[in-house]
């Protein structure tokens, strides 16, 4: 399941004038990657996952999802947003149940798969929660297995942990590559958070801004079994030192003294 | 780059007189926002209440007005009970029930449909907005001759003059409900792979029910305004029939009492709607 993005470029306009978000971007995700696209805000980083997502059209080039154009969003690509996403009136299990419900499934096979995201996800415990009595990390996990119940394809995660507290964020880092490594789910993550991208990705790519374009990418080499002590060896702090420096570079600040 | 802190001396700011400080009042009972003791609150509620009934009870005791104009609290519940006793007052309250359950009904019917279409579809805003927006606008009481002359003395222009009076605000009102369904909501419901019927019926109506119980709500203390304006013209029964009937014969204490049943059926249906707000938006919290 290979998703392709071929000369993507995407323009709308603000205020009657013609702006463009992203500008030829082409990128191939790979079956059971992880790829991590980081850009600072106006690197059109929210655009590429909702044009993958089928949500919006681009205005010129070709995605394709094994070979077929996308022509609009579907369960093969399952997207989980920053925040706000769930529906407020459901318990857990029914949020996560969303997706079967609208496929011919009976309700014991419908549960048997609800109930293996709501343990893999660690949300078990509070299956009959409304979204509201949960925390931000329970939310999102949520977010995620609902998403993951419709074994998409691809999942597209819009900058999921940037709402969290750093502590959250990081148990939530660990509990995606977990999802990852069990799942074998092909990933597409974008975020502004450097750190994270090197952590969870095998594959980083950066976005430059206005327009957003793509300005460099590079492989992981760190290894799959990564824990938070990842993070303080020296390997992974030369790799984000180095991706930081092509953000900055690519990021032209409209902030001047 | 600013310089550091390494020549504050000769920041200009040093010659700047010190910013003058505000002292900050003591909070009162009007401290925006902020809870008041539970002893205070029940005073004021009571204190609300029994203000305009002492005024009442003292004047008209007093004499200083005369109880043709102002009857005493007594005789308005004796009026009231004699109305309940002979029966005219269960065949007002059912009359004037029975035609906002069907006037208003009819408009909720109406408008909570085309409401929904509306706030979904910038086609249904589009076809619907600028006449309903204009209509609203158009007292319903001024359609009284109208209806009278299209649909007779009869039961249908009283209905008519409900139904008139709240489809309008209760679309409208709908329809503002439905767009506030966040946009990520409907989005991520598409990529979990459900279609316009389905996003409409298990997301949109949903997460709109709550709003629309609201101005339900709203609209129904519009509805009950209505009935008796339409019963004041030419009918043979309601609670708006016996406020001109008493009139004529100077009732005053009649007119009172039934205004008090008008206020306490309001206070009731406003209660009902809460609760089955309070049960079906309960995941709002």
């Amino acid at each position: 399941m290979t998703l392709e993005l071929v000369d993507v470029s995407m323009d709308y306009r603000l205020h009657g004038q013609q702006k463009r978000a992203l500008d030829g971007v082409s990128l191939t995700v790979s079956p059971g990657e992880f790829l991590c696209v980081v850009g600072a805000s106006g690197s059109g980083k929210s655009t590429l996952l909702s044009l993958v997502a089928g949500l919006t059209t681009p205005t010129g080039g070709e995605i394709t999802l094994d070979g077929h154009p996308i022509t609009g969003p579907g369960p093969d690509r399952g997207l989980v947003f920053q925040t706000g996403s769930l529906y407020p009136w459901r318990t857990v299990e029914r949020n996560v149940a969303f997706g079967l419900e609208l496929l011919a499934l009976d309700t014991a096979e419908r549960g048997r798969r609800v109930d293996w995201y709501l343990a893999e996800t660690g949300l078990a415990g509070v299956r009959r929660s409304l979204p509201r009595q949960l925390s931000g990390g329970q939310q999102q996990r949520v977010a995620i297995a609902r998403a993951l119940v419709c074994e998409p394809d691809v999942l597209l995660l819009d900058e999921p942990f940037g709402a969290l507290d750093v502590q959250t964020k990081e148990d939530m880092q660990l509990l995606i590559r977990q999802i990852w490594r069990d799942t074998g789910t092909t990933v597409l993550m974008v975020t502004h958070d450097v750190e994270e991208a090197v952590f969870l990705g095998t594959r980083v790519v950066v976005l430059a801004s206005d327009p957003g374009r793509v300005a460099a990418e590079t492989s992981i080499p760190l290894p799959d079994d990564r824990g938070l002590a990842t993070k303080r060896t020296l390997a992974f702090l030369n790799l984000r030192a180095s991706i930081e420096d092509m953000v900055r570079a690519s990021h032209r600040s409209g902030v001047t003294r | 780059m600013r310089t550091a802190l390494a020549d504050r001396t000769s920041d200009v700011r040093a010659t700047w007189p010190p910013l003058p400080r505000r002292t900050r009042p003591r909070p009162t009972l009007l401290t925006i926002r902020t809870p008041i003791s539970r002893r205070a609150a029940t005073t004021l509620t009571v204190l609300s209440l029994a203000v305009p009934f002492t005024a009442w009870v003292v004047l008209s005791a007093s004499g200083a007005v005369p109880a043709t104009f102002l009857p005493s609290p007594g005789a308005v519940l004796s009026a009231g009970w004699e109305m309940a006793r002979s029966g005219e007052l269960a065949v007002d309250v059912w009359t004037t029930t029975r035609r906002v359950l069907e006037g208003f009904g009819l408009a909720v019917l109406v408008s909570v449909p085309l409401g929904i279409l509306m706030g979904t579809f910038h086609a249904g805003q589009a076809a619907f907005e600028p006449l309903i927006g204009l209509l609203r606008y158009l007292p319903a009481s001024a359609f009284i001759p109208l209806l009278i002359i299209w649909l007779g003395l009869g039961e249908p222009s009283k209905i008519a003059i409900l139904f008139i009076g709240t489809v309008f605000f209760n679309t409208l009102m709908t329809a503002d409900v439905v767009r506030g369904v966040p946009r990520s909501l409907i989005d991520v419901s598409y990529t979990l792979g459900a279609r316009r019927g389905e996003v409409l019926r298990k997301v949109v109506v949903p997460h709109s029910l709550p709003g629309i119980i609201d101005a339900v709500r709203v609209n129904a203390a519009a509805a009950w305004n209505f009935v008796v304006v339409a019963e004041l013209v030419n009918s043979t029964a309601g609670l708006g029939y016996r406020i001109v009937r008493a009139q004529r014969f100077l009732q005053t204490d009649k007119i009172f009492a039934v205004l008090v049943v008008i206020g306490v059926i309001g206070v009731m249906i406003d209660v009902a709607l809460r609760l089955v707000r309070a049960r079906v938006g309960r995941w709002a919290g």
